[in-house]
C-alpha cells in the first residue's frame, strides 16, 4: 500500500512561508491517494522556484529548460503513454517563456497534468513582473507599474476548449488535493492554475489577500457549459472563483494515434521485413 | 560506349511539372542499371520563376552535377535563353514548335498535339526518353508504379504519342548502350536516405517545424510512419521540436529533429540541454544560404561553425557531413548509434543540393542491419540507481523511466549522481570531466577521412560533405590531363583528429580546400585543430552546388 511517505521528505531551497510547501504536500497526497507508485509518475519541470518541486519528492523527473516543460512532457507521454506525466512549473515558465507551448499543448489535448504555481511574480530572479501580474503592480523592473494587461490562463484555456481547466489556492489544501486528483484522472490536457503567495517578492497578492477572495464554485455550477465557463474565467478581483471551471471529454491526443493502441512506442523493435518492403518501393 | 555521360536538363517554371516527370525518367534509367545524379534548383515560389531538374546519367558511377548540357528540355522559351550558352556542340534542344528558336540543335515539338498543358511535361519526357534509347514499355511501367492511379492512363497516352512522333522523325542522339549485368539499385534523394537510414537505425520519433530544405526528411518519415510504427509530430516551433524529441528520448524512444540553419538557431538551448542531461538526440541541419532568411531554396555549406559552436557550455558532440546518398543512409545510422551509446548529441549536416539530389545506391540486405535498443537493462543495474553515476569512461547506464521500479532523474542544472540539482562546487568539475570523457571515447569511433588518388600528388583537394563527388571528378579530370591529383574528403567533421589526416596534407605542393561557403570554415577548423594552413581555397556561395567545371576553372588559374 502506497502512502505519502513513499514520496519522500526533502530539504528545500524555498523561503519559509512559501506557498510551494503546501503545494508539494498536496501533490504527494494526491498521488499517494490514487495508489500511484513513484516509478509510475514522471514530473517534468522548467526553471523557477516552482520548477524545483520535482526535486523534493520521489518520482521520475526531467527538469529541463525555462519555459520548455510542456514539449518535453508531450514527447515523454507519446513515447510511453503508460507514464503519469505531470508538468510542474511557475507562471513565468508556463505562461511567459513557454506561452506558445501552452497554446499548442491545449490544442493537442495531450493527456498530461499541468500544475502552474501562480504567484503573479518572478521569485527566482527576485521580483520582476510575471505574465499574471495585475496592471499597475510596481516592481524594480516595472517602476512605473505594470502596463500590460495580465494574462488570463483560465480564459485562454477555456477559449481553446482545453480538456480540464481548474483553479485552486495553496491555502486551501483539501481543495487542492481534490483538484489535482481530478486533474490527474482526467483523460486529456488538464490545467490547474494554483494561486500561491510569494512571501519575499509579492507584497500585494499575499496569503491573506488570496484567502479573502478565493471562493469555491457553487455545487450547481456546470463545468461542461462552455459559455458559462468563459464568463466565469473572467471573474477576478474582490472574488476569485476556485474549482473546476471547465471540462470536456474530447479524445486525447494520444488516443488519436492508432499506432499507440498497439502499445507504447518505447520498447518497440524495428520491423526490418516491413522496411525491406518499403525499400523496394524506391527501385 | 563505356564511360559515356549525358546531362539532361529540364527547365521551366514552378508548376509546369518538372518534379513530376524528372524522377520518372531518372528512375527508369536506374532500373536499366545506369547511374544517375540529379540536381534540382528552384526559386522560393510555388508558381513561376525558373526551375531546373537536371539528370546526369552514365554507365559508370556518376557522383557530381555537370555544367554542360547535352539534352535541354524547355518547358518555356526562357529556359532556352537561360541555358543556350551551356549547351554542348552536339546537344539537342526540345521545346514548343511555336517558339521562334534559331538553332541547328533545335527540335520543335507540337506541344498542342499532346492535349492540355497539363500533359506537356510528359510529352517532352517521352521524347527525351526515346532519344536516349529508353523503351516506351519501361517508361510506362515507371508511370504505373509511381504516379497516382487516376492519372496514369492519360500520361501513358501522352507518352505513347511522344514515342510515335519521335519514330517519324530522324533525330539522332547519343543512345545509351545497354548495361549487361544489372545490379539492383535504389534511387533515393539525400533526405530520403537520411530518413530511411534513421528508421533502420531505430529512430521512432520525429518532431519538426516545416522549413526548407529540411521538411523532406519529416515527410519521408510520415510516409512510412504507419507501416514502421513512428510518431512524427509537426510542432509549434523549433524550440518545441528539440524539447519534445528530448522528452521522447528520455522516455526511451530514439528521436530525430530535422531543421535548417534558422530553425537550429532556435534549438541551440535544447542542444545544450541534451549535453548536460545526457539525453540522446539526432539533429539534421539541412543547410541553405544565410544569414537570416538568406536564400531559402538554395544550397550552401555555411553552417559548419554554427553546428560546432552552438549551445552554451562545454559538452561533446559529433557532427557528420555525408558526401552522397549512400553516406546519408549510413551516417544517419551511425549518428543514431553514437548518440544512444555515448549520450551526446549527434548532428548531421546536409544541404539543399544533396537533400534533393536523386542518386542511385546499390541495394543492401536490410534484414541484417542491426538497430539500436535504447537504454540499459534494469536487471543488470545495482540499486539504488543513480542516473549520472560517475563511471570510468563517463558513460552512465541510462535506465528508462517507468520501465522499472528505479527512479530516473534527468536535470538541466549541474546535478548530483542521482540527478538532483547541486551547488557542490567540488562535484561540478567531476561532472564536467565525466561528460567530456565520453568525447574522448569518440576517437575510436571516428569515421576516417577518405583519401583517393595519386600517392604523391601535386594537387590535393580537401573537402567535406556534399561536394565530395564534384571534387573527386575534378581530380579525375586533372589526372587525364596528366597531373597528379588526389582528394581528401571528410564525412565526419567533428571531432577532428590530426593523426587521421595530417599525414596527407604535408609534403603536397598545392593543397586546395573546396567548400560551399565564403570564409573557408572547414579550412580554418583544420588549422585550428592541426596547425596546418591550407593556403588555397575554392569557395562557392552563390547558392548553387559546386560542380567539377567550377573547380577546374579555378584550379588551373
Amino acid at each position: 500500500m502506497i502512502n505519502i511517505k513513499d514520496y519522500g521528505d526533502y530539504e528545500t531551497a524555498w523561503c519559509p512561508g512559501c506557498g510551494n510547501f503546501n503545494l508539494l504536500e498536496a501533490v504527494k497526497e494526491a498521488l499517494a491517494g490514487q495508489g500511484l507508485e513513484p516509478h509510475e509518475v514522471l514530473f517534468v519541470s522548467g526553471i523557477g522556484q516552482a520548477a524545483k518541486t520535482p526535486h523534493y519528492l520521489n518520482a521520475n523527473v526531467f527538469n529541463g529548460l525555462h519555459g520548455r516543460a510542456l514539449p518535453v512532457a508531450t514527447g515523454a507521454k507519446l513515447a510511453n503513454p503508460g507514464l503519469i506525466v505531470i508538468a510542474d512549473s511557475g507562471d513565468g515558465c508556463m505562461y511567459g517563456e513557454g506561452g506558445n507551448h501552452f497554446l499548442a499543448a491545449i490544442r493537442r489535448n495531450i493527456d498530461i497534468t499541468v500544475l502552474v504555481h501562480n504567484n503573479q511574480i518572478y521569485g527566482l530572479t527576485k521580483g520582476q513582473a510575471s505574465p499574471t501580474s495585475d496592471r499597475g503592480v510596481v516592481t524594480a523592473t516595472q517602476p512605473g507599474g505594470v502596463v500590460s494587461e495580465a494574462f488570463n490562463p483560465l480564459a485562454t484555456a477555456v477559449a481553446l476548449r482545453a480538456g480540464f481547466v481548474a483553479r485552486s489556492f495553496a491555502g486551501m489544501k483539501d481543495h487542492l488535493v481534490t483538484t489535482i486528483t481530478e486533474a490527474i484522472n482526467h483523460k486529456g490536457f488538464s490545467l490547474v492554475d494554483i494561486l500561491q503567495p510569494c512571501v519575499s517578492f509579492n507584497k500585494v497578492n499575499t496569503f491573506k489577500w488570496y484567502k479573502e477572495r478565493c471562493k469555491e464554485l457553487s455545487s450547481d455550477y456546470d463545468p461542461s457549459d462552455w459559455a458559462a465557463a468563459m464568463e466565469k474565467s473572467q471573474v477576478w478581483g474582490d472574488e476569485i472563483p476556485v474549482g473546476v471551471i471547465y471540462r470536456n471529454e474530447r479524445p486525447s491526443f494520444e488516443e488519436s494515434y492508432p499506432l499507440l493502441k498497439e502499445g507504447p512506442l518505447v520498447g518497440q523493435n524495428v520491423n526490418r521485413s516491413k522496411l525491406a518492403e518499403i525499400m523496394d518501393s524506391y527501385t | 560506349m563505356t564511360g559515356q555521360k549525358i546531362n539532361i536538363l529540364f527547365g521551366g517554371e514552378a508548376g509546369q511539372g518538372l518534379q513530376t516527370v524528372g524522377p520518372i525518367l531518372a528512375r527508369c534509367l536506374v532500373r536499366k542499371g545506369f547511374s544517375v545524379h540529379v540536381t534540382q534548383t528552384y526559386e522560393s515560389r510555388v508558381r513561376g520563376g525558373h526551375n531546373i531538374f537536371a539528370i546526369r546519367v552514365g554507365e559508370k558511377k556518376i557522383s557530381a552535377p555537370c555544367d554542360r548540357i547535352d539534352l535541354l528540355i524547355c518547358m518555356n522559351e526562357e529556359s532556352f535563353q537561360i541555358h543556350r550558352d551551356e549547351l554542348t556542340d552536339d546537344a539537342l534542344i526540345i521545346g514548343n514548335e511555336e517558339w521562334d528558336i534559331d538553332d541547328d540543335r533545335w527540335i520543335g515539338l507540337p506541344f498542342k498535339m499532346f492535349g492540355e498543358k497539363l500533359y506537356w511535361n510528359m510529352a517532352v519526357t517521352g521524347i527525351a526518353a526515346g532519344l536516349i534509347g529508353l523503351d516506351q514499355e519501361s517508361m510506362g511501367q515507371v508511370i504505373d508504379d509511381t504516379m497516382k492511379s487516376g492519372i496514369t492512363k492519360e500520361n501513358k497516352r501522352v507518352l505513347a504519342a511522344a514515342y510515335k512522333w519521335l519514330e517519324e522523325k530522324e533525330n539522332k542522339f547519343k543512345i545509351l548502350s545497354g548495361i549487361n549485368k544489372i545490379q539492383k539499385k535504389w534511387m533515393l534523394t539525400g533526405h530520403e536516405a537520411v530518413a530511411l537510414g534513421a528508421i533502420s537505425g531505430g529512430i521512432k520519433f520525429c518532431s519538426f517545424y516545416p522549413m526548407s530544405p529540411a521538411t523532406s526528411i519529416a515527410q519521408t518519415l510520415i510516409n512510412h510512419s504507419q507501416k514502421m510504427g513512428l510518431i512524427v509530430e509537426q510542432v509549434e516551433d523549433e524550440i518545441a521540436a528539440i524539447n519534445m524529441a528530448l522528452g521522447a528520448s528520455f522516455a526511451g524512444v530514439p528521436s530525430i529533429v530535422p531543421t535548417s540553419g534558422g530553425g537550429f538557431a532556435l534549438m541551440t538551448e535544447g542542444l545544450s540541454l541534451s549535453g548536460i542531461s545526457e539525453t540522446p538526440v539526432v539533429i539534421v541541419i539541412a543547410q541553405r544560404p544565410g544569414p537570416g532568411t538568406g536564400l531559402a531554396t538554395r544550397t550552401e555549406q555555411g553552417d559548419l561553425w554554427h553546428a560546432l559552436h552552438s549551445g552554451h557550455g562545454e559538452f561533446p558532440r559529433v557532427i557528420y557531413a555525408p558526401g552522397n546518398v549512400e553516406e546519408c543512409f549510413f551516417l544517419t545510422r551511425k549518428a543514431v548509434e553514437m548518440t544512444e551509446t555515448y549520450q551526446v548529441p549527434a548532428i548531421i549536416l546536409t544541404d539543399q543540393y544533396i537533400a534533393e539530389s536523386f542518386q542511385d545506391m546499390d541495394q543492401i540486405d536490410i534484414e541484417t542491419l542491426p538497430f539500436i535498443k535504447p537504454g540499459a537493462d534494469a536487471s543488470e543495474i545495482s540499486v539504488p540507481y543513480n542516473r549520472y553515476w560517475i563511471t570510468k569512461n563517463g558513460i552512465s547506464p541510462r535506465l528508462l523511466p517507468g520501465l522499472s521500479k528505479q527512479l530516473v532523474i534527468g536535470d538541466s542544472h549541474e546535478h548530483t549522481e542521482l540527478g538532483h540539482m547541486t551547488e557542490d562546487l567540488t562535484l561540478r568539475p567531476r561532472m564536467v570531466d565525466k561528460r567530456l570523457k565520453k568525447g574522448d571515447m569518440l576517437k575510436d569511433e571516428a569515421v576516417l577521412p577518405e583519401y583517393k588518388g595519386s600517392k604523391k600528388p601535386e594537387i590535393l583537394f580537401v573537402c567535406w560533405g556534399s561536394v565530395k563527388g564534384a571534387v573527386e571528378e575534378s581530380a579525375e579530370m586533372l589526372k587525364s590531363d596528366g597531373k597528379k591529383a588526389a582528394t581528401l574528403h571528410f564525412s565526419q567533421v567533428w571531432p577532428l583528429y590530426p593523426d587521421n589526416f595530417l599525414k596527407y596534407l604535408e609534403n603536397v605542393d598545392r593543397v586546395i580546400a573546396v567548400e560551399g561557403n565564403a570564409t573557408g570554415q572547414f579550412a580554418q577548423l583544420i588549422r585550428r585543430e592541426s596547425g596546418f594552413l591550407i593556403e588555397n581555397r575554392i569557395s562557392r556561395y552563390d547558392g548553387l552546388p559546386i560542380t567539377p567545371d567550377f573547380i577546374m576553372g579555378r584550379t588551373n588559374r
